[in-house]
């Protein structure tokens, strides 16, 4: 199976790790892996700052690369949502075809691999931060809000890793504040909300923050280390592909 | 009162000036989130079901509203009830007056209303020289205070109850550090009875008004609505056009759904319904538009107009616990308040639907099922095309945008930017930054992973 990797723009430039880990781990699962390399960005970060039609030329760029693949795949709930949602390019079909062929990576070893077993080993306590736009776009997990049955695509993952613990948060999927823009257009309360979640974690005896999206865990990291912290944040392909 | 200059920013850093109150203003708030959880689940599977219903018959209503109005305003009128139609809040506060002036009554009585809080009655009646108490527990507590309520529910929910016994003390002579629960609420009771027996008038607000039946329905948990409109010579009840429901067996749909996602509770205390005045009493109804047919034209934000103002999405949302209801600088505040107030004035809201960070936990617990957080979206892009962006917002925008359409200028960039960051930390780590204020930044590598997937992957490809 042939799958186009697109790595978030940040992670492309700050977490070269968490690509490495979601390159590594799709081809340890058999994938035949193509990362085009004039990727840049799905564009999230004008639109959601209200600048949706300046997205039209990462939008195009997006298309050129990515149209030929049936999967594509992302480590990340956010620009996976994004991509599904708001992708519009110039060939309407094409375009189509590329919001329905977007993958968050757990949701791609889940549905489309359906991945039951995984070699891999993380002996630690970890807590897991559920990205809203995963969890609430993408339906990653079942939500705090809605009255229906529990699942979680990242738990069943995570359940599969040797050694790990999981911890309880008293707070499941409250939001980090990271918000894209918000982190600095609303100083006060993003950092407010990330100091809040990192505490639930700290508290309930976490030594690293996973989750499927690395700019909510960029955010904590920041808190974290500001606070001299030894807890550590891993994207949930580290610890997928860890061992 | 804050300024309304002050964008939802501003005001929520001063907000978040006193981090310890922050956080209990975070848990009270999350506490009520808790409840209503609890409540939700009560029902079971029923739940999911009751929020559709009520999405549907909403849907119905403003489809179909100009209809549904007249015929609450016909069957109203046979009931005896005096129907006025008001085109916006200045029309409303000029109906209200009238009647007062009509009645020759300078005082009166008002239970919670926040369509009066939205068309600002109470500051219009008072340069009229109309004395205006308030008998919501919480809206009189915030009156006394000379505030706005910071809360559609919970009016003073960000005042602590030993703030509330110096308030008290200092306006109803309650004993000076007094801050029992129970002592307070009775000293207002007694203050509020007083009102009760010698106002002549009361306004109330309108929970769902019955087409079928002409009757309307007002929910309160502490009997204020009922004291006030039984012991009234007049009774003026005013509600925004939306508040309509078609039919009377509607109600067992919403009733459920309102309290459980208010508060938690199973219902409210009190869900009295109004139909007809008793003998030689007047009831006035009041129908305001003020901008809502306005927002049903709006194709993206029409669903904005089923709100029960049950304010689960505000107890929800993770920037309101923080930022507190003023934070807002409108009488709807919170995630549906930010998709309200820019339909009314745009160039004065233009700050609110970027008070969010998307989250979407406001379009879970909404109990008529409005897409909150993706009118909030929408409504970004509306306000950024109409010019109510900042222009130094812009010119990033743009340059964001013609770096990552480029791919070799966003490598080009990426690596200077993590090459600077690595050589002058200071440079990005200092008070211009207000990432850096309180979060470090994130390390820099040398490699980005397209450079190293260059190397190590791509050596036999082109």
């Amino acid at each position: 199976m042939t799958v186009g990797l697109f790595l978030p723009c940040y992670v492309n430039q700050f977490y070269p790790q968490v690509g490495v880990a979601s390159l590594e781990l799709l081809e340890k699962l058999g994938c035949d892996v193509v990362y085009p390399l004039q990727q840049t960005c799905c564009g999230q970060p004008m639109a959601n700052s209200g600048y949706e039609h300046l997205s039209s030329a990462t939008d195009e760029l997006f298309m050129r690369n990515f149209h030929e693949f049936d999967y594509i795949v992302s480590p990340s709930g956010s620009c996976a949502l994004h991509i599904k949602h708001h992708l519009h390019g110039k060939d309407h079909e094409a375009s189509a075809k590329v919001r329905a062929s977007m993958y968050e990576l757990t949701e791609f070893l889940t549905d489309v691999l359906k991945v039951e077993h995984l070699d891999a080993k993380f002996p630690h306590k970890v807590g897991l931060h559920q990205g809203c736009h995963g969890q609430r776009g993408l339906m990653l997990s079942q939500m705090s809000e809605l009255v229906a049955k529990p699942f979680s695509k990242l738990e069943k993952l995570l359940g599969m890793v040797n050694g790990i613990e999981l911890v309880d948060l008293d707070r499941k999927d409250e939001c980090c504040g990271f918000g894209g823009t918000f982190c600095v257009m609303e100083e006060a309360v993003s950092a407010k909300m990330g100091k809040d979640r990192v505490s639930d974690h700290t508290r309930n005896g976490a030594s690293f923050i996973t989750g499927a999206d690395m700019s909510c865990l960029m955010h904590l990291e920041g808190i974290l280390k500001r606070q001299k912290s030894a807890v550590e944040v891993k994207h949930i392909a580290e610890i997928l592909n860890a061992g | 009162m804050q300024s309304s200059r002050d964008n939802h920013s501003t005001l929520a850093e001063r907000f978040n000036k006193d981090e310890a109150r922050v956080s209990w203003h975070d848990q009270t708030l999350w506490w009520i989130r808790q409840k209503r959880d609890k409540a939700a689940w009560s029902l079971g599977e029923e739940w999911e079901g009751l929020r559709s219903q009520a999405s549907q018959i909403k849907a119905h209503t403003l489809s179909n509203l100009s209809g549904y109005l007249e015929e609450f305003e016909a069957n109203a009128i046979a009931n005896g009830a005096i129907v006025h139609w008001a085109a916006d809040a200045k029309e409303h506060n000029e109906i209200v007056h009238k009647i007062l002036q009509d009645n020759k009554v300078t005082q009166l009585v008002k239970s919670k209303s926040m369509l009066t809080e939205e068309c600002h009655l109470n500051p219009y009646l008072e340069t009229h020289g109309i004395d205006v108490v308030d008998t919501d527990l919480g809206e009189r507590i915030v009156q006394l205070a000379n505030e706005a309520p910071s809360h559609i529910v919970l009016p003073c929910i960000h005042w602590k109850k030993e703030e509330i016994g110096e308030l008290f003390h200092k306006h109803l002579a309650t004993p000076a550090g007094n801050a029992d629960p129970s002592f307070l609420t009775n000293a207002a009771r007694i203050h509020l009875r007083d009102k009760f027996l010698t106002r002549r008038v009361a306004i109330t607000g309108v929970n769902f008004a019955i087409a079928e039946t002409g009757e309307f329905v007002v929910c309160t948990n502490e009997g204020n609505a009922d004291m006030g409109a039984h012991l009234s010579d007049v009774h003026i009840a005013c509600m925004g056009i939306e508040k309509l429901i078609p039919l009377r067996r509607h109600l067992g749909v919403f009733l459920r759904l309102l309290a459980r996602s208010a508060t938690g509770q199973p219902v409210t205390t009190y869900s009295s319904h109004f139909r007809k005045p008793r003998q030689g009493q007047q009831l006035h109804i009041v129908l305001v538009d003020n901008g809502r047919s306005q927002q049903l034209a709006k194709e993206d934000f029409r669903n904005s107009l089923k709100c029960i103002r049950c304010g689960a999405c505000f107890n929800t949302c993770p920037v309101y616990r923080r930022s507190g209801g003023h934070s807002y600088h409108t009488a709807v505040a919170g995630p549906i308040g930010s998709i309200l107030a820019p339909n009314l004035d745009m160039k004065q809201y233009a700050d609110l639907p970027f008070a969010s960070t998307l989250c979407g936990s406001c379009t879970n617990v909404c109990p008529v099922k409005i897409d909150i957080h993706d009118q909030l979206y929408k409504w970004r892009q509306v306000l950024t095309k109409e010019g109510y962006s900042p222009k130094t917002k812009t010119v990033a925008m743009k340059t964001m945008a013609a770096t990552l359409s480029k791919p070799g200028l966003f490598s080009f960039a990426g690596k200077w930017a993590r090459r600077i960051m690595r050589i002058a930390p200071w440079l990005v780590n200092n008070k211009m930054n207000p990432w850096y204020k309180q979060r470090n930044m994130p390390a820099a590598p040398k490699q980005s992973f397209t450079e190293w997937y260059k190397t190590n992957r791509n050596k036999d490809k082109k």
